[in-house]
């Protein structure tokens, strides 16, 4: 895999780090770097040129002003101007003075239109509105029968009129809807259209005509967040051809860098409303430019790897460990086995852990981590009887033995197991009492910009985590004592992005 | 080393665990409960419906439609292709052959390869390339640079790997499995594949195994009426695996020369359904080879498009690329970095919403396209 931003800035930097400061030519070099690490987040050309440009010249000033910690430095600038331009207008939707409120779906084939409009429909029926569904798409093979699926699935008004398939003149429903709408009080109309290309002078002199007929109060433009360097032109195309308010992301939920988000907002000037990150109808939530800015730049997104925690961990589940964790109760190998078994399902160990900040220059080493350790521990654990499971001391020479017959594994295997596992469970034991060893730096971390910035939710869990923050600060002994004896030093996220502060402490811990 | 690295990984995400875990604990009064990402599947063992006899004819339905022959399909689509495609080559004839080679036009060269979503990697090397052979041979007449040019992008795309599409083998219907993210045009490729299949005189029966999005199956049944393929399918929400396997037996049954299955969009990050697709090709393959599996990627995709065949290629053992929405502005140079970097060549573009627009991909066309009508 590409190597993220900051290992490349840091291998540019590392021979200044002596220096303290950089020289233009280090800055010219360092810019090189942005620019090809944007290149590779898809970020449109003539974007990254404009953008390295204005990176350059802060970098520039901040090198004249001789600031310590170059790298630093320059990472923060990038991400500040990425935020700037990412976040500079975010905004909802205009709900129009008389209702009906008329939201126009464009965009390429395969964006996510007809899903999206779905999920558009049920969160604005859980606002409290009576959205209804327009099937405009009569291009695509069964194009309306999906709408009408969905629009069962989310319990909102369908309008159809023809079967699709070829059949019928979107500009004709589009215009009845209108007029359907007003009869039936539904005070939102959602326009799925055909997926259409830019350059495809017929069609979009169709949804010009569909546009004119729906007389949309929001039309957003629909993009795939896996789009590489055609966005811009996509983009543009739209925003001539037919114009358009707001831009929704799609399939946010892969690992598309998502630089496409940045090229559009940059070159349109028209803000990112929402964010659609799954499959469910419920997977849909409001932009995050600062989230974005990380992404784009791959530096560790600890909120989206919580976020994903969340989504595999159930509700029951979580909070059982969390009654376990607060009344200190002792962390058992079923407990273990269970979380082993629920992170599998997050994706590779290497790819989690990459996600931290502070990892990057460990990648090489993380993409050899074999998953399959992973199910040799899970078979150990499994070979155990429940007793041995909840009083892992119980295992004396002659059960161990057995253990690793019964799991095909030796007996130092499942000793190392039960050594690292008596680590953790100090480890939980102490997190219990208060002490979370891993929190402290988390606040400072740039992968964490604006944690508030979220959503409500993540306001909450902003503040749930602060407290922490003010504690490692003043020296918790907890933490101190953990990091003495060398526990699962990799808990410790580092505080910022120094990033070679971390990884010889690593490999000492680990070696 | 590598198990402590395990060891530490666990840990780290243990405590991840733990403080989402205490955190939750504090959001879980006002907030709904967090769930599996996993798709819901309907009772076991639905039992797929085959909804017509694959050589019955078809009774009733639409008339079927004679499709072009596959070949020479891209010579005749290639104006469409050259739409999308001469911003390169042109763009590049201008710079090479503007005389003095600066280190601004290479610039500028590496900046149009990069636009067409070549990756910095294949850009840098065909530079390099060029670069070179341009000091040694010297040449700097607009022929030469051309035809330089021709050749070096045929080396990037290149013409020597296999790009045929499997057969029927003996007694047995070939098995074709399409793949992909979503949204990438699976289902619309199945089915121009199947009436590229049948203008060659082959019969076909198409799995509709993506069970997943709404009217997924009622798209291929259309497709498959149009041309006359038998569709297998199955419930909504039911197993895909279970609808691929029934596809094939179908398939053999009638002796059928290909059976193509469908299978639904998955984002290669979910590993949930990226198991559930190995099981559907192990599933299948207890009864026959797959001799095909066939990534459809879509041309406006950027470097994502890597990641995407990488894990695609993890788990299905991809044998080949389709490449479709090439008619639009995008260039799809993200195939060539594919290639490279995986070995699986491009077999099939889709150029454009036609039916027939779906040809088999000839490299030779392809550069022709790009560097040709200078």
């Amino acid at each position: 895999m590409f190597a993220n931003l900051a290992d490349r800035l840091a291998a540019t930097i590392k021979g200044l780090r002596g220096k303290g400061r950089l020289s233009e030519a280090d800055v010219e070099a360092t810019v090189r770097e942005i620019r090809t690490a944007l290149l590779e987040a898809d970020v449109a050309l003539p974007v990254v040129r404009e953008f390295t440009a204005v990176v350059k010249e802060r970098a520039l000033a901040a090198a004249a002003s001789g600031a310590l910690n170059p790298a630093q430095q320059i990472i923060k600038i990038v991400h500040e101007e990425l935020i700037a331009i990412l976040g500079g207008e975010t905004r909802n939707l205009v709900f129009a003075k008389n209702p009906p409120t008329v939201i126009l779906l464009a965009g390429l084939q395969g964006a996510g239109k007809t899903t999206l409009a779905g999920k558009l429909a049920l969160q604005l029926k859980g606002e409290g509105h009576t959205p209804l569904l327009v099937a405009a798409d009569l291009q695509r093979p069964n194009a309306v029968d999906q709408l009408r699926i969905i629009s069962e699935q989310a319990g909102v008004a369908i309008f159809a009129p023809e079967p699709g398939n070829g059949v019928g003149d979107p500009i004709r429903v589009t215009r009845e809807a209108r007029v359907y709408a007003e009869q039936k009080l539904h005070d939102v109309v959602i326009v799925d259209t055909a997926g259409r290309l830019a350059i495809d002078a017929e069609l979009m002199e169709q949804l010009r005509a569909v546009r004119d007929a729906a007389r949309p109060d929001e039309t957003l433009l629909v993009v795939d967040a896996m789009i590489g360097q055609d966005a811009v032109r996509t983009a543009e195309e739209f925003a001539e051809g037919v114009g358009f308010d707001a831009v929704v992301l799609t399939k946010l939920d892969g690992d598309a860098r998502g630089g496409a988000a940045l090229s559009i907002v940059s070159v349109t000037k028209r803000p990112i409303m929402f964010a659609s990150v799954g499959e469910k109808l419920t997977d849909f939530e409001v932009f995050h430019p600062d989230r974005m800015a990380s992404r784009i730049l791959d530096m560790g997104d600890m909120l989206t790897l919580i976020e994903q925690a969340e989504r595999v961990f159930d509700a029951e589940q979580t909070e059982r460990m969390a009654r376990k964790v607060s009344a200190g109760e002792d962390f058992t190998l079923d407990d273990f086995l269970e979380q082993m078994q629920s992170l599998k399902k997050m994706g590779s160990i290497g790819k989690i852990m990459g996600m931290l900040p502070g990892m990057g220059e460990m990648k090489a080493q993380l993409d050899q981590v074999d998953d399959r350790e992973m199910d040799r521990v899970a078979a150990i654990i499994q070979s155990m009887t429940p007793a041995e499971r909840q009083e892992p001391k119980i295992l004396n020479g002659s059960r161990r033995s057995r253990i690793a017959r019964g799991s095909g594994s030796s007996v130092s295997e499942v000793n190392g197991l039960i050594e690292r596992f008596g680590q953790a469970q100090k480890m939980m034991k102490q997190m219990g009492k208060g002490g979370m060893p891993g929190m402290p730096g988390m606040p400072g971390m740039p992968g964490l910009p604006g944690l508030g910035g979220g959503k409500k939710s993540k306001g909450k869990m902003a503040k749930a985590i602060k407290p922490a923050k003010g504690k490692s600060r003043s020296g918790n002994p907890a933490k101190r004592a953990d990091q003495e004896a060398g526990i699962f030093a990799p808990t410790a996220v580092p505080a910022d992005l120094d990033i070679s502060a971390l990884p010889p402490e690593l490999k000492k811990l680990l070696g | 080393m590598d198990s402590g690295l395990i060891y530490a990984g666990i840990a780290v995400l243990i405590l991840i665990f733990a403080i989402v875990a205490v955190v939750a604990a504090v959001l879980l009064r006002r907030r709904g409960a967090p769930v599996i990402e996993q798709r819901p599947v309907a009772a076991p063992g639905v039992a797929p419906t085959s909804t017509q006899a694959p050589d019955a004819g078809l009774p009733g339905i639409l008339e079927v439609e004679i499709p072009d022959p596959a070949a020479g399909r891209l010579h005749r689509l290639r104006s469409r292709l050259a739409r999308s495609n001469n911003a390169i080559g042109k763009g590049l004839l201008a710079l090479l052959s503007a005389g003095e080679l600066t280190d601004s036009t290479w610039d500028e060269i590496e900046e149009t390869l990069l636009t067409a979503d070549l990756g910095v990697g294949p850009t840098q090397e065909l530079i390099a390339r060029l670069r070179t052979r341009v000091k040694v041979e010297g040449g700097t007449t607009p022929e030469h640079i051309k035809k330089m040019l021709r050749e070096e992008l045929l080396y990037l795309v290149d013409p020597t790997m296999d790009r045929n599409i499997a057969m029927n083998a003996e007694r047995r219907p070939a098995v074709i499995l399409v793949v992909g993210v979503n949204g990438t045009g699976k289902t619309t490729t199945t089915g121009k594949l199947a009436r590229l299949l049948i203008a060659d005189g082959q019969t076909v029966v198409l799995g509709a195994a993506d069970t997943f999005r709404a009217a997924a199956a009622d798209q291929l049944q259309t497709w498959g009426d149009r041309v006359g393929a038998a569709v297998v399918r199955g419930l909504e929400g039911g197993d895909p695996a279970a609808v691929a396997f029934d596809a094939v037996r179908t398939g053999a049954d009638a002796q059928a020369d290909t059976v193509v299955i469908d299978t639904a969009g998955r984002l290669h990050t979910k590993t949930g359904l990226m198991d559930e697709l190995g099981k559907v090709k192990r599933v299948v393959e207890k009864q026959s080879p797959v001799d095909e599996v066939l990534l459809v990627l879509d041309a406006t995709t950027g470097q994502n498009g890597l990641a995407q065949a990488r894990v695609f290629r993890e788990v299905v053992a991809i044998t080949g690329i389709a490449l479709t929405k090439l008619d639009g502005t995008a260039r799809g140079g993200i195939v060539v970095a594919v290639q490279r970097e995986l070995g699986v060549p491009v077999k099939l573009v889709g150029l454009g919403e036609g039916p027939d627009d779906l040809a088999l991909f000839d490299p030779l066309e392809f550069v022709e396209a790009l560097v040709g009508d200078l």
